[in-house]
């Protein structure tokens, strides 16, 4: 056998460039599938994990899914807003613990997530560098988000214009980065967090700018507002010189946010919560994001499973096709074997040459295909986030 | 010695028909064979070395007789004992003349590569004038050097029988000179009996005795 593989390593060396399209060719027919199958699994731990650490949501009447999506991974599934109302409406039962999230914009792509000081002690977030947020107009970063900006804490970051061709749309809002978290491997590393009042800032509810009367701006003073002249220009970054001048409009119980996390200290409060949000003109819907994970879970297995199906044709296929490439590859081999027969060599001889240049060729594909797999295990918690966090 | 008598063998299909009343080969001996083409020349070299099955006839190598062996017998017998030489040499393009020299040692399960027989293969390569070609494919050989990298493979057995089938037939004059005083000097110095297949006149003086395959057609029709 030893002769047998001096050969056979000595004609798949010589058609090094075939040896090669050969071995990728199978290492991806092996690895792929199960590549697909530790992104799922991994997906699937991420989602049961993030889903189950949060025990109620309360958002829009509408599609539970996206609410579950955009208020646990900060996806782009805009859900209907709600009222701060329905936040303080959670805490006024003195049933569960709430934290309001806005979920409405990005800055530099990642998702800037405006909430309160509670969701970091409930999702038990931890500074790494610089601090937590104090004032208005300071922004936290996810280690992965902080990663990907560059921004040190000190540095500021312009939020993404929404549509330039709005003028009574959102306008960016440079924010200063006070901190960066530990990561935690799992969506809140993507994200920007800034105090909910920073995020309706960026939406256009509270603005900062001159003393319209003192700079001689006011064109109109009728109570109960002023009217000021064009001159008059809103700040576009909040400072410890401009902070006193922003201001709300309005009554703070009906600025938007986009979700509401309820924490319930048990399951008799979380009973209770939920039975209040049954009534048919109700206008907020209360989930449980574990049932709505395992409804979404339901269809990645059966989406897995055709995969899988899928998969197993295609390698065949493509198997077949090696096959066939071999066997074609044996016709133009013609010669060499009449060579070995005429000089006295075994027909077993032949087919053990023959079975060792298959072998070698499969174990350099499974060796091939096993490094991949272990690079990417590495990042497969990594790849499952980032599938979830930019699903639209 | 060879012995070969009433030989008879068919092509599939009863298109020739080759019949050798009798032939005897002394050992040591370096006969040439001509005959105009298609008279069965390069199938006697088939049917004494095996590569072909005896129809019919005693063919008788030393002893040993190759018209009664089992192909698997016949193969391992060639192996051993015989060292052929092809028209168009043969050789195997994805290794170096180095491994080309020792494939019958690659292809074998009764021949042992041993150290002893490397330095065998570097000797004949160095007796052909190969030495400095040890690491060279095929591709990269001329033509009069890939001859005498299939005379090397033909010697490295130390075969006691060397067929050459129009050994000479592809090389340029200086080439054929060159080519059949290697086979000489090698047979000679392991004492093997050549037999050789030729078209060229010019060489047949060199042999100790022509036999021309004209003469097996007219005893044959006698």
């Amino acid at each position: 056998m030893r002769e047998a593989l001096y050969l056979a390593v000595a004609y798949l060396r010589f058609h090094r460039w075939r040896t090669s399209v050969l071995v990728v060719a199978l290492a991806l027919i092996l690895s792929v599938p199960i590549l697909t199958r530790m992104v799922l699994t991994a997906s699937e731990a991420q989602l049961s994990a993030r889903a189950a650490a949060t025990p109620l949501m309360v958002g829009a009447r509408g599609s539970a899914l996206d609410l579950m999506m955009n208020g646990l991974y900060f996806t782009d599934d805009r859900p209907e807003m709600i009222s701060m109302a329905e936040s303080e409406r959670v805490w006024d039962s003195d049933l569960a613990i709430s934290v309001p999230l806005h979920v409405l914009y990005r800055a530099g792509g990642e998702p800037i997530v405006g909430t309160t000081l509670d969701y970091f002690d409930f999702r038990g977030l931890e500074i790494a560098k610089g601090r937590g947020l104090t004032v208005l107009g300071e922004a936290v970063l996810g280690a992965n988000a902080a990663a990907r900006l560059g921004v040190a804490p000190g540095e500021t970051l312009i939020s993404d214009p929404e549509n330039l061709f709005d003028l009574t749309g959102a306008y960016p809002l440079e924010m200063t980065v006070v901190g960066h978290l530990k990561p935690t491997q799992t969506a809140d590393d993507d994200a920007i967090f800034v105090d909910l009042k920073t995020a309706w800032v960026i939406q256009g509810l509270g603005h900062g700018h001159n003393d319209v009367v003192e700079e001689g701006m006011a064109v109109e003073s009728d109570a109960p507002g002023i009217t000021a002249n064009a001159a008059l220009t809103q700040f576009t970054r909040i400072t410890p010189r401009n902070i006193d001048t922003f201001h709300f409009h309005g009554a703070p119980e009906t600025y938007p946010i986009s979700a509401v996390i309820a924490v319930p200290p048990d399951a008799r409060n979380a009973a209770i919560l939920r039975g209040r949000y049954l009534a048919a003109d109700e206008q907020a819907q209360i989930v449980v994001p574990e049932t709505v994970v395992e409804g979404l879970l339901a269809t990645v297995f059966r989406i897995g499973a055709i995969l899988d199906g899928v998969y197993l044709i295609v390698g065949l296929a493509t198997l077949l096709a090696i096959a066939l490439a071999f066997f074609l590859s044996l016709r133009l081999r013609d010669a060499e074997m009449r060579t070995a027969f005429h000089l006295g060599c075994h027909r077993f001889t032949v087919m053990r040459l023959l079975a060792a240049e298959i072998g070698i060729i499969v174990i350099a594909a499974g060796l091939l295909a096993l490094t991949f797999l272990s690079a990417m295990s590495v990042v497969t918690n990594d790849l499952a986030i980032w599938i979830l966090t930019s699903a639209d | 010695m060879i012995a070969v008598s009433d030989l008879g063998f068919t092509y599939p299909g009863g298109a020739f028909h080759l019949t050798i009343p009798a032939l005897q080969v002394a050992q040591g001996e370096r006969l040439a064979i001509v005959g105009p083409s298609g008279t069965g020349k390069t199938t006697l070299l088939n049917l004494l070395s095996g590569i072909v099955e005896v129809e019919s006839g005693v063919v008788d190598i030393a002893g040993s007789r190759v018209d009664r062996m089992s192909a698997t017998e016949r193969r391992a017998f060639r192996i051993r004992q015989i060292g052929f030489v092809f028209q168009n040499f043969e050789l195997v393009e994805y290794l170096t003349v180095r491994d080309n020299i020792l494939y019958p040692y690659r292809l074998s399960d009764v021949l042992r590569l041993d150290r002893e027989v490397r330095s065998r293969a570097e000797a004949l390569a160095g007796a052909v004038g190969l030495a400095d070609k040890l690491g060279r494919y095929p591709q990269a050989l001329s033509q009069g050097e890939k001859q005498r990298v299939a005379i090397c493979r033909a010697l490295i057995t130390q075969p006691r029988l060397l067929l050459a089938d129009e050994a000479t037939g592809n090389l340029d004059p200086a080439n054929k000179g060159a080519i059949l005083d290697l086979l000489f000097a090698q047979a000679k110095a392991h004492d093997a009996t050549l037999i050789a297949v030729t078209h060229d006149h010019e060489l047949l003086p060199r042999f100790d005795r022509v036999v021309d395959f004209l003469d097996f057609r007219a005893a044959a029709d006698a």
